[in-house]
């Protein structure tokens, strides 16, 4: 009877968490794509009871809204919607090298405003003296340079001070978009606007702007994806993520790494920027970037440092950005909506990584017995 | 002039208290929650959602509305809401151990689309001709002032002129760096923070502590987009006004190195950085711009003095960021 009370008295609480081994890779896709499907309905399901509409509608809207009249042979929302994934993979596939190594580049957004600002200033100042290759040549390396340098001086200051760097490349956003206020509005005399610039602008591809920027970001993405894995740099950026000691005692130069590294993620930041500039807007203003620099580290860590799952991730988010933008512009609701949307799924995948990575086991009920 | 100037810098200022205040509260438990900004747009919304009700339940008639509900309502919506968010953010990162930078940002990003699309929609309620909802009769009662203000001239502008929401606001930041330093509930607190796996040792639940701190936090946060709203914005709701100041309130946590009382000093002077560019004379418009980068240039320099400095106790909670799971030590 003594031994009875005291077995009661361990209280044992109901669940019980415990990390798990390494899970097979397929269980672990398995879990997020029912989060992704899970997400998407739950999705369409607040949109119907917002919109008041059915359940399939607001998906047919969704698709509509993406893709446009793709099946009756007009591809030009689907480029639309390219463009816009290409955009925001960019900037994912910039920040990834940074994240890898543990520096959380809060800062894609200032440094791609930087970017554009060196491609827009090249435009203008160049535009009429120089033929159009060197123009294009003068665009591409001042802004990478441009970006760099924005992506350069926090990783300076965290190599040499280990200063915060969330919270210094998220000031450099406000200080560079100051800077694009100030020459805005320089050069477009008080307006607030600088005119669409014709020069430098890169080419169509048949009757397709955007081809030039889809396939450059194509190409880095595969470029990015041998870097990671297969360079020797992507491996020294993953031992100074894993640990910084044992990067020491292996002989890498901690320092070094950190600021190589954010000035390859702050030049595809550039380029980025380029890319709107010259190759979407033709011009500038302070909401170039459009939040998407904090939308894409967000893609990139739920594309667990892989370009190539980063494409599926940037695929999925921006077909609800404009698919759900849509549905509610159709009950002329406003377009923050879709905001919301991306922000549950985002949350609800962040959420599920739990399931991979810990497992729930329940109380046991017949304990007693099995002791 | 000048007392106009601190005037404004501390009305400026005193969201900012708010939201760092907040952070402060959650930081010390070792939680970055980067969603603050997010958290202070629902708080404002929040309360704009309930005071709206209320004016309309008052049939928008000033006379039928109660002083204390008219502003009770508004205040009870906003720490609800950004309650909530913080119960949010808490659940993800506390329970399921999830990326507090990714949480937080991903916690902005449905704060703002939230705050955006509830006023559009009670924009498109009021079916007012402009972009906001004026919510004047409401913030006539929050903007009441203490009745000997006008009497005792620049003395009284200075210290007595505000609303009781500024006030409000220093009297949470001076408790909280009381509880925090002078407490056996901070002392807790604080080493939750510093190292989750001693306190635990030592019989501090470090899950209820976060949890607790992370929803005062957010809930003091969500009392700053109201008094935005409320105070500084005589009521009027216009979507994407409040800005980047959640953003400047996490930079303020740092300038103020994480004590609340420097926060209250810290508020004013990002107040008045600020609103400089509007008190220099002969600014062109262009320069005006450049100047407004002033708060953040000044938020990287604290940034990087007090790294180079490395004093103990001008550091960061050690446990910053990371989460705790009992299991892994």
């Amino acid at each position: 009877m003594a031994d009875k009370t005291a077995v009661k008295k361990h209280h044992e609480p109901l669940i019980h968490i415990v990390k798990r081994d390494d899970i097979p890779e397929w269980q672990a896709w398995l879990i997020r794509g029912a989060t992704i499907i899970v997400a998407l309905i739950f999705v369409g399901f607040l949109s119907m009871l917002v919109t008041e509409k059915g359940f399939f509608e607001t998906y047919k809207i969704m698709f509509s809204g993406v893709f446009g009249r793709l099946l009756q042979g007009s591809t030009k929302m689907l480029w639309k919607y390219l463009q816009e994934i290409a955009i925001l993979l960019c900037l994912a596939l910039a920040l990834t090298p940074a994240f890898k190594m543990k520096f959380w580049n809060c800062g894609a957004e200032g440094q791609a405003l930087m970017g554009g600002l060196a491609s827009i200033f090249c435009m203008i100042e160049f535009g009429e003296k120089l033929s159009y290759g060197a123009l294009i040549a003068v665009i591409c390396i001042t802004s990478i340079i441009a970006g760099a340098v924005w992506g350069i001086i926090p990783a300076i200051f965290k190599a040499l001070f280990n200063t915060n760097e969330t919270l210094f490349t998220l000031m450099m956003n406000y200080i560079a978009t100051q800077i694009i206020a100030y020459y805005v509005y320089i050069e477009g005399g008080g307006s607030n606007v600088i005119n669409p610039v014709s020069v430098g602008n890169f080419p169509a591809v048949g009757n397709n702007d955007y081809f030039v920027n889809i396939i450059t970001v194509a190409v880095i993405t595969v470029v990015m994806y041998i870097y990671l894995k297969y360079s020797k740099q992507g491996y020294e950026i993953s031992v100074v993520g894993e640990s910084q000691n044992t990067a020491k005692y292996i002989g890498i130069n901690v320092k070094k790494v950190i600021i190589r590294t954010m000035a390859v993620s702050g030049a595809l930041c550039g380029v980025t920027g380029m890319l709107l500039v010259a190759g979407k807007d033709h011009s500038i203003n302070t909401n170039l970037v459009g939040g998407q620099g904090f939308t894409a580290i967000l893609m990139s860590w739920l594309g667990q440092f892989n370009p190539f799952i980063m494409v599926v991730m940037t695929a999925i988010v921006v077909f609800l950005k404009i698919g759900v933008a849509k549905v509610a512009d159709s009950s002329f609701l406003n377009s923050s909506f879709s905001e919301i949307m991306v922000g549950i799924v985002i949350l609800m995948l962040v959420g599920c990584e739990f399931f991979i990575q810990y497992s729930i086991r329940f109380r046991r009920k017949n304990k007693e017995v099995a002791k | 002039m000048i007392i106009q100037f601190i005037c404004r810098a501390i009305l400026l200022g005193v969201p900012l208290l708010y939201g760092s205040t907040g952070e402060i509260i959650t930081e010390k438990s070792g939680h970055l929650n980067l969603g603050i900004p997010g958290i202070m747009y629902v708080g404002a919304i929040s309360g704009v959602v309930g005071s709206f009700i209320y004016e309309n339940s008052c049939n928008n008639d000033i006379a039928q509305m109660n002083a204390f509900l008219a502003v009770i309502i508004p205040l009870l919506c906003a720490i609800a809401g950004s309650v909530i968010m913080g119960l949010i953010y808490c659940f993800l990162t506390v329970t399921l151990h999830a990326n507090q930078n990714v949480t937080g940002l991903a916690l902005t990003t449905l704060g703002i689309g939230l705050g955006n699309f509830l006023g559009a929609s009670l924009i498109n309620i009021t079916k007012s001709e402009l972009p906001s909802i004026a919510l004047t009769k409401t913030s006539s009662f929050f903007a009441t002032k203490l009745p000997f203000a006008d009497k005792l001239g620049w003395f009284g502008e200075l210290f007595f002129s505000h609303d009781f929401l500024t006030y409000l606001a220093i009297a949470v930041a001076i408790i909280s760096a009381i509880v925090l330093n002078k407490t056996r509930v901070g002392l807790n607190l604080r080493s939750v923070g510093e190292n989750p796996a001693t306190a635990d040792a030592a019989g501090i639940n470090v899950i209820r502590y976060r949890y607790v701190a992370t929803c005062i936090g957010s809930a003091v946060a969500g009392i700053g987009g109201l008094q935005y709203v409320m105070s500084y914005a005589s009521g009027v709701w216009s979507n994407n006004a409040f800005g980047d100041r959640g953003w400047m309130a996490i930079a303020l946590v740092i300038f103020a190195l994480w004590k609340p009382s420097f926060a209250i000093v810290g508020s004013f002077v990002f107040g008045a950085l600020c609103n400089a560019n509007n008190y220099i004379q002969g600014l062109g418009t262009e320069t005006q711009e450049l100047f407004k980068m002033l708060p953040y240039v000044v938020t990287i320099i604290v940034l990087v003095i007090t790294s180079m400095r490395k004093k103990r106790e001008h550091q960061p909670p050690a446990n910053l960021g990371l989460n705790y799971f009992r299991e892994e030590r």
